[in-house]
């Protein structure tokens, strides 16, 4: 069974969404996401200063099984990527929502936030 | 849609923690947690795959020598001696891989090793060439097998079975022995020393946590393919299968052909020689990051295109690495369509791990 933190928002490409005191958000992938994708051995991340579209493509994520693109679930500034992912991958497996985090954006309208879902909608989406 | 078949390990696999997934309609681990920590543990001590999906046949009979000359590529009048191994491809008339397999000399026949996505397959074509032989075949559903692989599998299996630890440590490289319903043999499908057994189904479990208490790690389908990516060993139905010659899959040395020796395929490949074999199999290298992945084009500039049969992370290497059919003039650099970026990988002999060991130059 998948660990679903509840303070947490998601999106159905298993994104998590972490808004911060400062008013960024931090996002990573899900740790049912890192289930299906096995072993992580690469990751791309975008560049900070990167101005990104909801949904739009922000990074790469490679496991021993698959390429799989990581989207930015909501619009905003790209703010801070995670370096030491970079450099140890793994942490997508071993604390996906902790020192696995992907990057941090400062969102165009944090308001955008609401729409996404809540822990208990994403458990429904991926049947946990 | 049947339900998946299971293996005799099957609880042995969930009880060690095994992800099960659907493999060629067989319930099999993927892996038990962490398939780069199994890979890992393969290269450097010792692991242990539930083989038995694959299917044991027992050839015997007045002409089993005779049919299988003309049945596989390999000539089995290479086994001097009971237990000696040969690895070849069935071919079909085109000479395209029916199947690739292991054949052993037996007491009072032959043992062949067939893939488990293809046994139904192998065991029609087998069927409809038996007229004119007196030859059994024997499918041999009550064995169970287990490779046991890394540089200290030998001795964690002579660990466990200590009577019979003086007969395996003499074992040459692709040589086995019966003992009793048991068969040991000095094989394996990832570029490590290590054996293959095939056990009576119902001593299989016990025989299982033997080895685990032995200090064999369980290894699952995910890193028994990274293993034999390195070792430069083909997957059949990736790279070949009935539609790709042996001659452009990197088999050459599997055809015996300098007697006259008439076996399926044959003819196909002698024209095809004659003509000019249009590709080659190939290794590729890719140091940068990004994975190679199957399927992937390969660009070579002024010749053309070919493409990658088995593509991976190499945990070893610590870069990516796959197998690649290309056209055959092709140098030392290719280009790969790695997600629509044109990306140079470099083209290597293989395999690229033997032994733990980078071997590639």
């Amino acid at each position: 069974m998948s660990h679903i933190p509840t303070e947490l928002k998601y999106v159905s490409s298993h994104e998590w969404l972490r808004l911060e005191a400062d008013g960024s958000v931090t996002v990573g992938i899900t740790e049912h996401a890192q289930e299906l994708l096995g072993d992580v051995v690469f990751v791309e991340l975008p560049k900070a200063g990167a101005v990104l579209a909801a949904d739009e493509q922000a990074g790469v994520v490679e496991s021993v099984k698959a390429a799989s693109d990581v989207y930015s679930p909501i619009a905003g500034e790209v703010l801070e990527v995670n370096a030491e992912l970079e450099g140890a991958p793994e942490l997508a497996n071993s604390a996906p929502y902790a020192e696995g985090w992907f990057f941090r954006i400062r969102p165009a309208n944090v308001a955008d936030l609401d729409a996404l879902m809540s822990a208990d909608a994403y458990a429904a989406e991926i049947g946990a | 849609m049947t339900a998946a078949q299971r293996t005799p390990l099957y609880q042995a696999h969930l009880d060690a923690g095994a992800k099960m997934v659907d493999f060629a309609g067989w319930d099999m681990p993927i892996h038990y947690g962490s398939q780069l920590k199994e890979h890992e543990v393969v290269r450097s001590d010792a692991g242990m795959f539930d083989v038995s999906h694959m299917t044991v046949i027992d050839i015997s009979g007045a002409d089993a020598k005779r049919w299988l000359q003309q049945l596989i590529a390999n000539d089995v009048a290479k086994l001097g001696f009971v237990g000696k191994a040969l690895y070849s491809g069935m071919l079909n008339e085109q000479g395209g891989v029916v199947d690739d397999l292991i054949v052993y000399l037996a007491e009072d026949g032959y043992r062949m090793v067939v893939n488990a996505g293809t046994t139904a397959k192998d065991l029609a074509w087998m069927d409809a060439h038996l007229d004119g032989f007196d030859v059994t075949l024997r499918p041999r559903r009550d064995l169970a097998m287990l490779a046991v692989q890394g540089p200290n599998a030998i001795d964690k299996v002579c660990a466990v079975k200590p009577d019979w630890a003086e007969s395996i440590r003499a074992l040459q490289v692709f040589q086995g022995l019966p003992f009793g319903e048991w068969f040991v043999a000095r094989t394996g499908y990832t570029g490590e020393d290590g054996l293959e057994i095939m056990i009576p189904a119902g001593e299989a479990a016990e025989f299982f946590r033997e080895l685990q208490q032995a200090g064999v790690a369980p290894i699952g389908l995910g890193a028994r393919d990274t293993l034999r990516l390195e070792a430069g060993m083909n997957l059949y139905g990736h790279d070949m299968d009935e539609q790709v010659s042996p001659l452009e899959a990197g088999m050459g040395w599997t055809l015996a052909m300098k007697d006259s020796r008439d076996f399926i395929g044959r003819a196909a490949l002698q024209a095809q020689k004659e003509a000019g074999v249009a590709m080659r199999q190939v290794g590729l290298v890719l140091e940068g990051r990004g994975v190679l992945r199957e399927g992937q084009k390969v660009v070579v500039e002024g010749m053309g295109e070919g493409i990658i049969t088995s593509g991976t992370f190499s945990p070893t290497l610590k870069h990516s690495i796959a197998i690649a059919r290309v056209p055959a003039a092709t140098g030392e650099h290719a280009q790969v369509d790695l997600r629509g970026t044109l990306t140079t990988v470099r083209v290597v002999k293989m395999p690229f791990v033997r032994n733990g060991k980078k071997v590639f130059e």
